[in-house]
């Protein structure tokens, strides 16, 4: 009897269909829910085409002003393409540049080499960070550590960005970096102090940079090798 | 069907017929970008535009809609704004859109947008159905920024950025986590049933002659 009841009254709720709608042909269907589709497909279509300049731009300049502050404002820069585990100036036709990784040489108006931005990302505590980090590989030097993309814990893991003094003890770290707790440091010049309470979101960083390195050192060292001589 | 005027369809959804507070529809968005005020203002208007725009194009061609497949026209339609929108944003305001995420995305799904759809711009007039969508957008809006402040005043003793107590304050890092939203949401629904509690005791005790309807 309840579920009698139940039943009629969730009938009575449902919005009757109307009438003059009940015999719509299966070749109606398709075709409302097709020229809505294709209506949709269009008007997307001309959004993307207008929004795709500027989203670009807006990445790139986010990009420049990275490079800029990792390797210390240098006067120019250049963009390397990772391939095929070696460093190529330009890409073959056909290849597109956002297929591969990239790091950029920056330089000083006299021709000197400042050194390298290098963009890596690797899993932190929550998500993948993903951050710029300035290198000189000739002293093996961090130059400067940005993070550009994260979601770790508010308050926490975020402060691998907000803690000015954890950010800027990467300048001038040598390589490869050595994190260490608070007042365990030995002094010497590859340790980082890791973040109180951020302990695996600082590790992460550094884990990044190291890794980064390791796999990017030999093709830097082939190509500055072979372009001085 | 209970008949409304203009005015009602427009102010039911701001405030007695509320799509957060009171009907607890759309409470995904409304609980997670509203960490910041800023966030909820932009998830607010997002909301927003995709609403109104819907509801005009449902009305509008309410009548060439087959019943049959009407639930999966709205949502082609619904999907359509929420894709510009979300491209439009990520051109002006790539900070905020980065803030956003996948929530302006998850927009296509907030029951409270087809909702509006099935059970008002399918029906009525587009006039009426435009109001209808205002009204819930601005109540959508308002229970946004509602949740928005609190908790930014307390996760991180500012309003839009501004800081509130200087740096002596220790921000309530709770707040602006995911189990803040559901804290914050329960307070001001606390708030509200004990007001509306009230209002009605106060109403019968005035006019002991229709005690029955106010109850109801």
């Amino acid at each position: 009897m309840t579920e009698e009841n139940l039943t009629t009254d969730t009938a009575q709720d449902a919005p009757p269909p109307p009438p003059q709608q009940e015999e719509a042909s299966p070749l109606r269907l398709v075709l409302t829910l097709g020229i809505a589709g294709a209506l949709a497909g269009f008007l997307i279509v001309f959004v993307y085409v207008a929004t795709l300049p500027i989203i670009t731009a807006n990445k790139a300049a986010e990009l420049r002003e990275a490079i800029q502050l990792v390797l210390g404002a240098p006067d120019q820069f250049d963009t390397l393409f990772v391939v095929d585990g070696e460093l190529r100036e330009e890409l073959d036709a056909g290849q597109a540049p956002e297929d591969f990784d990239q790091i950029y040489p920056g330089y000083r108006d006299d021709g000197t080499q400042i050194g390298y931005a290098i963009q890596a990302a690797e899993f932190g505590f929550q998500d993948v960070v993903r951050l710029i980090f300035g290198y000189d590989a000739e002293t093996q030097e961090i130059l400067g550590m940005l993070v550009l993309e994260h979601k770790e814990t508010p308050g926490l893991g975020d402060k691998i960005v907000k803690d000015l003094a954890f950010v800027g003890q990467f300048v001038e770290t040598t390589t490869p970096v050595a994190g260490v707790k608070v007042g365990a440091g030995t002094g010497a010049e590859n340790e980082i102090d890791m973040i109180t309470g951020a302990t695996i979101s600082s590790r992460a960083v550094i884990r990044i940079i190291n890794n980064a390195l390791e796999r990017l050192n030999p093709m830097i060292d082939a190509y500055s090798g072979g372009g001085s001589r | 069907m209970r008949v409304t005027t203009p005015q009602q369809d427009f102010t039911r959804g701001i405030w007695r017929e509320n799509p957060v507070l009171i009907q607890m529809l759309g409470l995904c968005p409304a609980l997670a970008v509203t960490n910041t005020v800023v966030n909820a203002i932009a998830m607010g208007l997002a909301t927003f535009f995709v609403l109104t725009g819907s509801s005009l194009l449902v009305s509008t061609f309410k009548k060439l809609i087959p019943n049959q497949v009407r639930i999966s026209t709205y949502i082609v339609i619904i999907a359509t704004f929420v894709t510009v929108i979300d491209m439009t944003l990520q051109a002006a305001v790539p900070d905020i859109h980065k803030e956003l995420g996948a929530f302006i995305a998850l927009i296509v799904v907030n029951c409270m947008i087809l909702g509006r759809q099935e059970a008002f711009a399918s029906k009525k007039p587009v006039g009426r159905s435009l109001l209808d969508a205002a009204g819930t957008g601005i109540g959508f809006m308002i229970a946004l920024l509602i949740l928005g402040t609190f908790r930014e005043i307390l996760g991180s003793g500012s309003v839009l950025g501004f800081s509130l107590f200087g740096s002596n304050f220790e921000p309530w890092v709770v707040f602006v986590l995911p189990p803040g939203g559901f804290l914050t949401i329960g307070f001001v629904l606390l708030g509200l049933n004990a007001y509306r509690k009230r209002r009605d005791e106060r109403a019968t005790a005035l006019s002991p002659a229709v005690p029955q309807e106010e109850a109801a």
